[in-house]
């Protein structure tokens, strides 16, 4: 009995979230009385030891250069297969990109029960429940796993990442990949953004800006916190931003610490895709927007005037840090 | 080529949430149900675009649900689809759902099943990759545009940071988000010719599920917005700063 982790990784480097799985995972394991061990498949840039101060014993890898590229049908194949020789029992991935093309494939190949986006720590004391969340972020469901192998996918930012000292031994596992069918012909990555769902801080405009010639002031903004950009869906609609940048309901869901809504009045369809956010800020210039009602802070007021000024108040804060 | 699209019938996105019998189930009481919107608006009128370029094909619905997702099935027979296919069952797991819709995809040959990108209302993602192992297909998920030719797939799939292409061969799994295809609205004559197509009740097939819900519950309400003056920006990056630590 032992729980293992999910590392995921791109371009050579590991993710921000998978170092928040990993410190859920140690803490699975204390809780359990047993260790916790990380799973990497592919190889990577970055040093495998230094996990050990998420808490985590033993790194291992299948360090075929094959597995660098996602074919979940693969994955699921050697992820099971590592499951059952490190003879772990409770799995843990990150619900991303990644997460949710694997772990439901693996949840079948073991017949393992998935919690799909949880959103806390197990509680054993009465089985094993997780909460996760439902309803696009409007509820939580306390969800029993009922199997003997139990696999956990953790909604990205649902976790504090926990480092303090320790080195993690590298085990290198000899399983063999069956034939990707999955062939990847282009990679289109905005470089130099942050990648939406894994933001900690996200600025958001609305049609409130009046057009896309005005998004300056924003990624201003976005650029002085080093956060990530987003809009609402009329905003994507329209084309004034990327659809990418689409948060809400059909849109990308996201759960960073802060989010600040510029110009968007908090559509119920808009707030499921941010109730998960640590804290809100609203800046609206009408003072019934229903957002507000969602919101830790708000200004009423005319983004043009606020946001320039909220830009250079974040700068003195950071000059004065 | 034979494609079946996956439905569900959800709570309509503006609906109240709420819960019965000591939280343990959801309060139906004065819901409107919808299709799920992935399903609909990205999975379905792709199937139905791909129907119209090649008529040969044959596209079919599933669902898994009760009789009263019926309407919910003839409203997406009114947008396309030859038939459709309920397999008679309350939802309860993604596991026990994603068996159902394998079996029936397995005796039915299908070639591409389509999914949604999750469901509103239990956002687990799981039924398109728990089918694709059940089938031994291929899956791409989160795709945002979808192609093929022959029996190669072109994908274009969300990546964290961006998007990658893929080519995949048939038989496969896909889940659709937004950009796959544009939201459509039902004419008349579509749903005039729904009232008519087949609609085929299947019973479940006997398989325990691997979790389940013990109890629901609300999240912390808000306490209130503090407001602040826009000619206090200051005092806004105070708070931020000091008081929520959020910079």
């Amino acid at each position: 009995m032992s729980v293992l982790v999910f590392i995921d990784h791109a371009d050579g480097n590991i993710k921000k979230s998978a170092f928040e799985a990993l410190t859920y995972g140690a803490d699975v394991a204390k809780q359990l009385g047993t260790t916790a061990a990380g799973l990497l498949l592919g190889t990577v840039s970055d040093d495998l030891t230094a996990l050990g101060k998420y808490g985590i014993s033993t790194i291992h890898q299948v360090s075929n250069e094959i597995l660098n590229h996602l074919d979940a049908q693969v994955y699921a194949q050697v992820i099971a297969e590592a499951v059952q020789t490190a003879g772990a029992s409770v799995l843990v991935f990150t619900q991303n990109q990644t997460g949710k093309a694997v772990a439901p494939r693996v949840s079948v190949r073991l017949k393992a029960g998935l919690v799909a986006g949880a959103v806390s720590l197990p509680d054993t004391s009465n089985g094993f429940v997780v909460k996760k969340t439902v309803f696009s972020g409007k509820a939580i469901a306390n969800v029993a796993i009922n199997t003997a192998i139990k696999i956990i996918s953790i909604n990205p930012n649902s976790y504090k990442t926990l480092a303090t000292e320790g080195t993690a031994a590298i085990n290198t596992l000899s399983i063999t990949a069956t034939q990707a069918k999955v062939k990847v012909t282009a990679v289109n990555k905005i470089s130099g953004e942050v990648p939406l769902t894994e933001a900690e801080i996200v600025v958001s405009g609305g049609r409130g800006l009046k057009g896309p010639e005005h998004w300056g002031i924003l990624l201003d903004l976005a650029k002085e916190l080093g956060a990530a950009t987003a809009c609402s869906r009329p905003v994507g609609d329209a084309h004034w931003r990327p659809h990418h940048e689409h948060v809400g309901q059909t849109g990308v869901q996201v759960a960073p610490n802060l989010y600040i809504a510029v110009g968007i009045s908090g559509a119920i369809q808009h707030l499921a895709g941010v109730n998960r956010s640590k804290v809100i800020v609203v800046i609206n210039k009408d003072s019934e927007a229903p957002f507000f009602k969602a919101a830790d802070y708000g200004i009423v007021g005319d983004a043009f005037e606020v946001l320039p000024k909220l830009t250079e108040s974040i700068k003195k804060l950071h000059a004065s840090a | 080529m034979k494609m079946l699209v996956c439905v569900s019938k959800t709570p309509d996105t503006t609906a109240k949430i709420a819960f019965k019998d000591g939280n343990k189930s959801f309060d139906e009481n004065g819901v409107q149900f919808i299709i799920n919107p992935y399903d609909e608006w990205y999975a379905l009128v792709r199937a139905i675009e791909l129907k119209e370029q090649n008529p040969a094909a044959t596209l079919h619905l599933i669902t898994v649900a009760g009789a009263d997702a019926e309407p919910i099935i003839r409203k997406a027979l009114a947008l396309g689809g030859d038939e459709a296919i309920r397999v008679n069952m309350d939802s309860t797991d993604s596991y026990t759902i994603a068996t159902q819709i394998a079996e029936v995809a397995k005796q039915g040959a299908y070639d591409i099943v389509f999914t949604g990108k999750e469901t509103i209302d239990y956002n687990g993602s799981s039924i398109g990759g728990m089918v694709a192992e059940m089938l031994d297909f291929s899956f791409i998920p989160l795709a945002t545009k979808f192609d093929i030719a022959a029996n190669t797939a072109t994908v274009v799939r969300e990546i964290e940071g961006g998007e990658e292409t893929v080519e995949v061969n048939t038989p496969l799994v896909i889940s659709c988000a937004k950009g796959v295809a544009e939201q459509r609205i039902p004419n008349m004559r579509g749903i005039m010719a729904a009232r008519t197509k087949p609609l085929k009740v299947v019973e479940p097939a006997a398989i325990e599920a691997l979790t389940s819900v013990t109890s629901f519950e609300l999240p912390p309400a808000k306490t209130g917005v503090k407001l602040v003056s826009p000619d206090n920006v200051d005092e806004l990056v105070r708070l931020l700063h000091e008081e929520a630590k959020a910079i």
